[in-house]
């Protein structure tokens, strides 16, 4: 690969249809880092604020309580409301298609595709996944409200933006925890009445996943600590946590659920300050050398394939600390790395990515929401639907499945029969500048019809590999 | 006209696929025997699989949940069986289906995904190995002369490594054109993998004949596609599928009704599907921990260490229990909340897989869970 290929395809997400090919590869790469706009003016400013998330709470917490009134009453009404239910999770599922529509809208059109990529990046490392209860509607928030902000900011900032996230509280039950020695708690010991015990879900997910990485040095006590000093991070607008108060990334703290006492995470002591414990614990665990080493892992995995190479590693870890988590410097850090640049396909295309390069490619987006939404689940990978918070592997072994290869020919095909397309020949060689095999080159000139030269391009080895 | 998947369904594949070079994952000669393994992915709770409601301490742990089991299949004089799991019952009465219990990994944490990869890696330690237990299978049983597929859109670790191994689902794309499809093993004649993997993908179309599947979310489809990739005689011989959906943090009493109704469904269109093959057929429903024995403060449980697994087939000594039964009371759970684990899975596992195949015990634990000094559980077949 040339390395303006390589530019466009592993650093970025493929040529897109009329774009001047960049004249200096690095140049073009460093200028994006600058140039990315967190709030493109697809996104639009009031959709996903605080208010609309409390308000999707409000609206299911709502349903819920009028459904168990109506069961005890015995009023009749239960079918009802049990209809108003479907409705609110056919309405959240049309969300969910439109986000990811909006998702990819933003990818496609923009200038800045090194950018995108990072921001499905971190999506991916701080992952909620869709398919878990009433989660369908908040994905999208996640990332646009959490992760695009900070992606070229600081790591702590995403962190506690992304960890915190109503999504996120919702996914890893977080709203569920309740301190052992809390108010609520000793009120329940001398009244009665339901017990919610303390869930370690976020506690472990933010050390193993989100920060230190599973060998990163903490114990199943620390994971209890920060479980404990997590403790009354909840969402806005449930029904039985009216007194809590708003937090700035959305979520809530409501103080009577929370475990008091000082809390030890890793050796280091933390006094109760109530909300804030949480937020200065997460703030230390930005800067740990094992979050450093683990992020740059995973990075380097993402752009050089399965076994990164161990100087590329080190020297983004040492890039991360050295820079107190800047993001900017760590992704200079990566371009300026010989080892990303090296002439041979390092890694498969994801599903997703291999969508978005075959829609850039084409042109003006014709497929519509709902069939975008189909083909990346035939592809094998639903957008914002790991189904794990660990997200999606990272590795070649998980996208080189017989299936996949037969499905990306068959989505080829249909995306060519309904775009207007240009020569597929000279897409090609804009696609993959001075990168296209003999091979390649002579079946995509003998296909049958444009549409079948296109559909060769993207089932052709240079487009499934970067 | 004939498509492509009545083309390559019917006996007419044969010079189709003749023409994309040797057959690298479906060869002739891969023996009788045929492996299902399911693996219920977020930590079942066996306790809830296989209740022991004879044990007092486990109908005070309990006890808000002790009513499902009123009318429950009796396993033996000790436990119960989920009521949603009608078709085991039948299994397990026909002989067919043996539960084993208070079984776990040789993991002791309480990480799904380190677990999983633990469960799949066959590795003692998470991320120690690359490629997973099934797939050194398919090097060690009929001289690596066996067909592997996973149902799944991406290929799961148990079945990544060296040996051939690949993945299908059921698609509701258009199909691709014959002109498109009769350019592609040119477009990758000097890309060995690539080619590798177009061919493997011909021949599991033709296979699976999966026009009128849905998808692999419904549990009977999954179970049907699994009995056709299974039960012909150049078909495959190790199939994988995930059942997912046990992490009942909350809410279990109805996501278990929920989740193991699924799984009964797909075991039960299994079972119709893979007819006269049953007799050599071994299923094994396997999760990656228990749960904590007690009932948390939301309805649900939390991860805990042992667990149940389900062991089915026609050649399977089934109708027991099998479990080294450690108790619930305080002192006998293990680290005083789960299930203490009292037999190893990985034992159990290689043991039923190496009578199943004829292997080695010895040589099938050595290579498929290297590092482990538990001896294979024997006498699980017939």
């Amino acid at each position: 690969m040339t390395p303006i290929a390589i530019a466009l395809n592993r650093f970025g997400l493929g040529y897109r249809r009329g774009d001047a090919l960049p004249g200096e590869a690095k140049g073009w790469l460093l200028g994006q880092i600058e140039d990315y706009e967190p709030a493109p003016p697809a996104l639009g400013d009031t959709q996903y604020t605080a208010d609309d998330i409390r308000a999707l709470v409000e609206q299911a917490s709502d349903i819920q309580s009028d459904l168990r009134d109506a069961q005890e009453k015995g009023n009749g009404k239960a079918d009802e409301i049990r209809a108003m239910r479907q409705e609110l999770t056919r309405e959240q599922r049309q969300r969910f298609v439109g986000d990811v529509a909006l998702r990819a809208r933003l990818a496609l059109e923009s200038d800045t595709p090194f950018m995108e990529r990072m921001v499905h990046f971190w999506a991916n490392h701080f992952a909620v996944s869709s398919d878990k209860d009433r989660m369908k509607a908040l994905v999208g928030p996640h990332e646009f409200g959490a992760i695009r902000p900070h992606v070229t900011g600081n790591f702590a900032d995403m962190l506690r933006a992304a960890a915190l996230h109503p999504a996120m509280l919702a996914y890893l039950d977080q709203f569920r925890s309740q301190g052992p020695n809390s108010d609520a708690e000793r009120r329940r010991q001398r009244r009665g009445g339901p017990s919610r015990g303390l869930n370690e879900n976020l506690g472990r997910e933010i050390l193993e996943l989100h920060t230190l990485g599973v060998d990163g040095g903490y114990t199943q006590e620390d994971v209890k600590e920060l479980a404990r000093a997590l403790t009354g991070w909840t969402l806005q607008g449930l029904p039985y946590a009216k007194a809590a108060v708003p937090q700035p990334g959305g979520g809530a703290f409501f103080a009577y659920i929370h475990e008091p006492g000082e809390r030890v995470i890793l050796g280091q002591r933390y006094a109760n300050t109530g909300a804030d414990q949480a937020l200065r614990i997460l703030d230390d665990l930005a800067k740990h050398p094992s979050t450093a080493r683990f992020i740059a892992t995973k990075l380097a995995r993402h752009f050089t394939g399965d076994a990164p190479p161990q100087t590329l590693v080190d020297r983004l870890a040492e890039s991360f600390i050295d820079s107190r988590g800047d993001l900017p410097t760590l992704y200079r850090t990566l371009v300026e790395s010989d080892e990303v640049w090296a002439a041979e396909p390092l890694k498969f295309r994801t599903p997703w990515d291999w969508s978005l390069a075959m829609l850039r490619a084409g042109g003006e987006p014709r497929l519509a929401d709902r069939r975008f939404a189909i083909m990346l689940r035939e592809l094998g990978q639903e957008a914002w639907t790991p189904g794990s918070p660990a997200g999606w592997d990272d590795r070649d072994a998980s996208w080189t499945g017989a299936n996949s290869l037969l499905r990306k020919v068959e989505a080829a095909e249909r995306f060519a029969g309904a775009a207007r397309l240009e020569d597929a020949r000279e897409l090609a060689e804009a696609m993959l500048p001075g990168s296209l095999s003999q091979t390649t080159r002579a079946i995509i000139a003998g296909a049958e019809s444009n549409e079948m030269g296109f559909a060769l391009l993207m089932a052709s080895p240079e487009m499934l590999r970067r | 006209m004939l498509d492509r998947r009545t083309l390559l369904a019917s006996g007419a594949a044969a010079g189709t696929l003749a023409a994309f070079g040797p057959r690298v994952a479906f060869a002739q000669g891969s023996g009788e025997k045929r492996l299902l393994v399911l693996v219920m992915r977020g930590a079942t709770d066996g306790l809830s699989l296989a209740a022991p409601v004879a044990d007092p301490a486990f109908r005070s742990l309990r006890a808000a949940w002790l009513e499902t089991y009123a009318n429950a299949t009796k396993l033996d004089g000790t436990f119960r069986l989920h009521p949603s799991l009608g078709e085991v019952a039948r299994m397990y009465g026909d002989g067919d289906a043996l539960v084993a219990h208070a079984v776990a990994t040789d993991y002791r944490e309480r990480s799904h995904f380190d677990a999983q990869n633990l469960l799949e890696s066959g590795a003692t330690r998470p991320f120690e190995r690359r490629d997973g237990f099934l797939n050194r299978l398919v090097g060690l049983a009929n001289n690596g002369d066996m067909a592997a597929v996973a149902l799944a859109p991406a290929m799961p670790l148990a079945l990544r490594g060296d040996n051939p191994a690949t993945t299908y689902a059921p698609s509701n794309l258009p199909q691709a054109s014959e002109g498109l499809l009769a350019r592609l093993p040119a477009l990758y004649g000097d890309d060995p993998q690539l080619a590798a993997m177009w061919q493997q993908a011909q021949e599991l179309e033709g296979l699976a004949d999966g026009t009128e599947m849905g998808s692999l979310r419904k549990a009977s489809d999954a179970g049907t596609l699994a009995a056709r990739m299974l039960r012909e005689k150049d078909g495959a011989r190790i199939a994988m599928l995930d059942v997912p959906g046990w992490d009942t943090h909350a809410n279990q009493a109805r996501m278990l009704a929920r989740g193991f109704g699924k799984l009964d469904a797909l075991l039960g269109a299994f079972r119709k599907g893979i007819g006269p093959a049953w007799k050599d057929t071994l299923v094994l429903a396997v999760t990656e921990f228990g749960r904590t024995a007690a009932i948390n403060g939301t309805g649900g449980t939390d991860h805990g260490t042992a667990s149940a697994a389900l062991l089915m087939g026609g050649g399977i000594r089934g109708g027991r229990v099998v479990a080294d039964w450690p108790g619930l009371a305080p002192s006998q759970l293990y680290e005083g909340r789960d299930l203490r684990p009292t037999t190893s899975l990985e034992a159990l596992v290689a043991g039923a897989l190496a009578e199943h195949f004829g292997l080695d015990a010895e040589e099938a634990m050595r290579v498929l869970f290297p590092g482990r000094n538990n001896r294979p559980i024997a006498g699980l077949l017939v």
